[in-house]
Formats: structure tokens, sequence, C-alpha cells
């Protein structure tokens, strides 16, 4: 039998709706999670660059922990070991939590990177002037690092939007939970799959190309050094 | 505590994770070979600018980096008659490839135009240009990406599971289906994050062996 037949498509298109939940599931969960993921990312990424042994230490160990295991592990992890507990929280804040703390990792190291393009002399100059680290980074350094960092995290947040599908493993009902529970009801694997991967196609692809312009504007204007991974 | 540790610690539980272990090993090392062979013809077609070629590229590169690479998982599972452990590699290697292409064209772009008008001169063809003067150099500034992309694939092989695969993670949640006190808890994601841990370093090294045995390529 035809695994695309016209009949598929139109089951599919009456039942829009489900797509339309789970999409709306997919942008609160990832939104949330990517800004757990910036706070985490600067506090990080800061810390790394910090004169302080043990702050760098603590970032050093956040960042290995989280970069060598698999989100869907850490994900995993988290959803049974919180009712261990006496934690039970919903599956998308489950999401958010693990998506947010996975994907901070990899924006500390984009913090990192994008303060330590900024030349020293910054810092020098501003502690000099009796600014506290904590301030210099605040006023000085981090302003002008956010325009270095902006592409980079932009293809963080293209990341952490295709990684929200990790909800489908613990049925949190984004927009691959709800194509892959509609599909296992009707049958009809082939078009919820097409019509989604069309849908995330429609959001990651503009950001990426946005983060790919961002860094061509970034390198011409650093003189054509690229500097930020 | 101890007991409940060494009710764990027992034979038959190990060569289980191994197994699965085996599994995420085996899924890892086809996507790395695959994709990197798939991953160079797509970044060349990129690179090389011929009308149809270089389109072609662009579209598979871009369709496949903007899925997620579970979505692709499912997508295989469902509609190819394959065996799951099968259409999962098959997902993770024409994902894969998708960002070796991008990584292969970026090396590329990053060989001085120079050379290539060198060779030109020399009586070297496009493709004998590419194979002998460009590709060697260009390798050396992709096997830092390369190295991160293929972390990433290890990583990655836990996806699997969702088309139940029991690859290392799946093992690990099936065992903790049997022992289920929190210190038995602790220990196996302890084990299973120890061993992904190790894998990643494993990979992350031996990038660093290759980018140094290749730094005489450095200009």
């Amino acid at each position: 039998m035809d695994r695309f037949a016209a009949f598929k498509w139109q089951a599919l298109f009456r039942d829009w709706h489900i797509l339309l939940e789970g999409l709306g599931r997919t942008a609160s969960t990832a939104g949330l999670a990517l800004l757990l993921a910036l706070a985490l990312g600067v506090l990080f990424g800061v810390l790394a660059t910090a004169p302080w042994g043990s702050g760098r230490a603590v970032s050093r160990l956040y960042v290995s922990i989280i970069q060598n295991t698999p989100l869907v592990t850490q994900v995993i992890f988290l959803y049974y070991a919180l009712p261990h507990f006496n934690l039970v929280l919903p599956t998308p804040v489950v999401g958010v939590l693990g998506l947010g703390v996975y994907h901070g990792a990899y924006v500390s190291e984009v913090v990192r990177a994008g303060i330590q393009a900024i030349h020293r002399g910054q810092l020098e100059a501003a502690l000099s002037q009796g600014f506290t680290y904590v301030q210099a980074m605040r006023y000085i350094i981090l302003p002008q690092a956010w325009q270095i960092v902006l592409p980079p995290m932009t293809n963080q947040a293209v990341a952490l939007i295709k990684n929200s599908s990790i909800l489908a493993m613990i049925s949190g009902g984004d927009l691959m939970f709800q194509a892959d529970s509609w599909s296992a009801a009707t049958g009809y694997y082939g078009p919820a799959y097409l019509t989604v991967w069309a849908i995330y196609f429609a959001i990651c692809f503009p950001l990426a190309q946005l983060a790919k312009r961002w860094e061509e504007r970034v390198r011409l204007s650093r003189g054509g050094e690229v500097t930020a991974a | 505590m101890m007991e409940e540790l060494a009710a764990l610690a027992q034979w038959h539980n190990v060569r289980f994770l191994a197994q699965g272990l085996l599994i995420t090993l085996r899924i890892s090392l086809l996507t790395v070979i695959f994709s990197f062979i798939l991953g160079t013809l797509l970044g060349v077609m990129r690179f090389s600018g011929h009308w149809l070629l270089s389109r072609v590229a662009a579209v598979y590169i871009e369709s496949f980096r903007a899925s997620p690479l579970i979505l692709l998982i499912l997508l295989f599972r469902f509609t190819l008659p394959l065996k799951p452990i099968n259409s999962g590699t098959l997902a993770m290697t024409l994902f894969t490839a998708a960002i070796v292409g991008e990584i292969v064209r970026g090396g590329l772009n990053s060989v001085d135009k120079g050379q290539w008008e060198a060779a030109f001169s020399q009586g070297f063809t496009w493709l004998e240009t590419l194979r002998y003067i460009v590709l060697p150099q260009a390798l050396r500034k992709m096997v830092p990406p390369l190295t991160g992309q293929f972390i990433t694939v290890v990583k990655d092989t836990s996806y699997v599971w969702v088309v139940g695969v029991q690859e290392l993670t799946g093992k690990g949640v099936i065992i903790l289906g049997q022992y289920g006190s929190t210190v038995q808890f602790f220990a196996i994601f302890g084990m299973i994050g120890l061993i992904y841990w190790a894998l990643c370093l494993a990979v992350y090294r031996l990038g660093r062996w290759q980018e140094q045995r290749m730094s005489w390529l450095t200009m």
C-alpha cells in the first residue's frame, strides 16, 4: 500500500489542530529553555574567564559533564530522578530544565569565546578605573561581546528548537510527539512526519540563514578575522 | 546501600550494559564512516559552483540540517522496510552527512585561491587540484569541527532508543526497571554517563592527535 496516499494527507489536514497544539508546546518549551540556557550560559561563561580559580573549575566541570553526555540520557535521568526526591513535575517542565541545562553549557562556551575576543586592555582599563570584575563585565565587556556572540547564539537557538523534539521521548506533547502519536493511532506515518519536517524547516532554515548573515557582518566589521566559535 | 550496589554489580548486568555499548559503538562507527564519505561528496559538490550539483547539495544540506534527528529516525523507521537499528543508522548517516558537507565546504573555502591558480598553471585539472593540492590542506582545517561533530554522533546514538534499539541508554533504562532504589538509580546513570564521557574524550583525543599529525600542512 502506498505510504503517502492522498487520503492519508486528507486525514492529517482534518486533524491539523493536533499539530498546532504540538507547535504551541514546542514554542513555549523552546522559548523558556532558551531563557534558562542564556542565564546559565552567561553565568558560566563569565565564570570561565573569571580571575578566581574555583569559578573557572566549576564552569569547566559543568561544561565537561554536560557536553560529553547525551541530551537524551540527561533528560531521561532528570525524568526518573525527580521522583526519587518526591518531586513530580509536568513533563514540559522537565523538558525545559533538561534543554536549558544542556544548551546552557554550549551557550557558556560561546559567551566565553566572545569575552576572550574582546581585547584584554578593555578589562584592564575598566579595573584601573575602579570597576569591580563583575561591573567591568556588566558595563564594558559583555555589551561589546554581544555582537560577536549573536550569530553562534542564534545557531544554538536553532539547535535548541530541534532538540526540543526530545519531549517526544517523555510524552511531552510537543510537535514531534503529537505527530508521532497521531500516526501511531492512524498508521499514516509518512504524511505526518513529512509535514512536521516542513514545519521545522520553516522555523529553522530562516534562523540559520540569519545567523549566517550576521556572522558575515561580524567578520567584515572585525577585519576578516573570525573569533567566536 | 552496599547490598544494593552488590545486587547491581553482577556479571549479567555488566554484560547487558556491554551489549548496549557495542550497539552504540556500531552505530557511531558506521555513521562516522559513511557520513564522512557522503559529506565530503556533498561539500565538494556545494563548493564546485556547478549550477546543478551545487544546488542539489545545497537543498540536501539545508533540508537535513533543519530537521530534528529524532524526526528522521522515526520517519525512516516507519516508511522504510529496514530493521530499526539499520534505519536508525541510515537516518544518523544522512543527517550527519549534511553537517559534514558544510564543514568540508568551509574547509575548501579556507584554502587560498592562489593554490588553485598555481596548480592550474602547472597543468593540473580541477579534480587533480582538488585531490592532491586543496583537499589535503582543507582536511587539516576540518579536523577540529569534524571532531566536534563526531563527538555529537556518539551522543546522538542515544536517540535511536526512540525506535526501541537497545543501545547504552536503552539498556540502562531497562536495568533501571529491575533495580529501583535511589542508590541503584544513581549508580546506573553514573555508570552510563561515565561511559559516554570516556567515549567522547576518546574521540576528542583522536581528533587532537590527528590534528598534530597533520600539523606539517599548516603554513
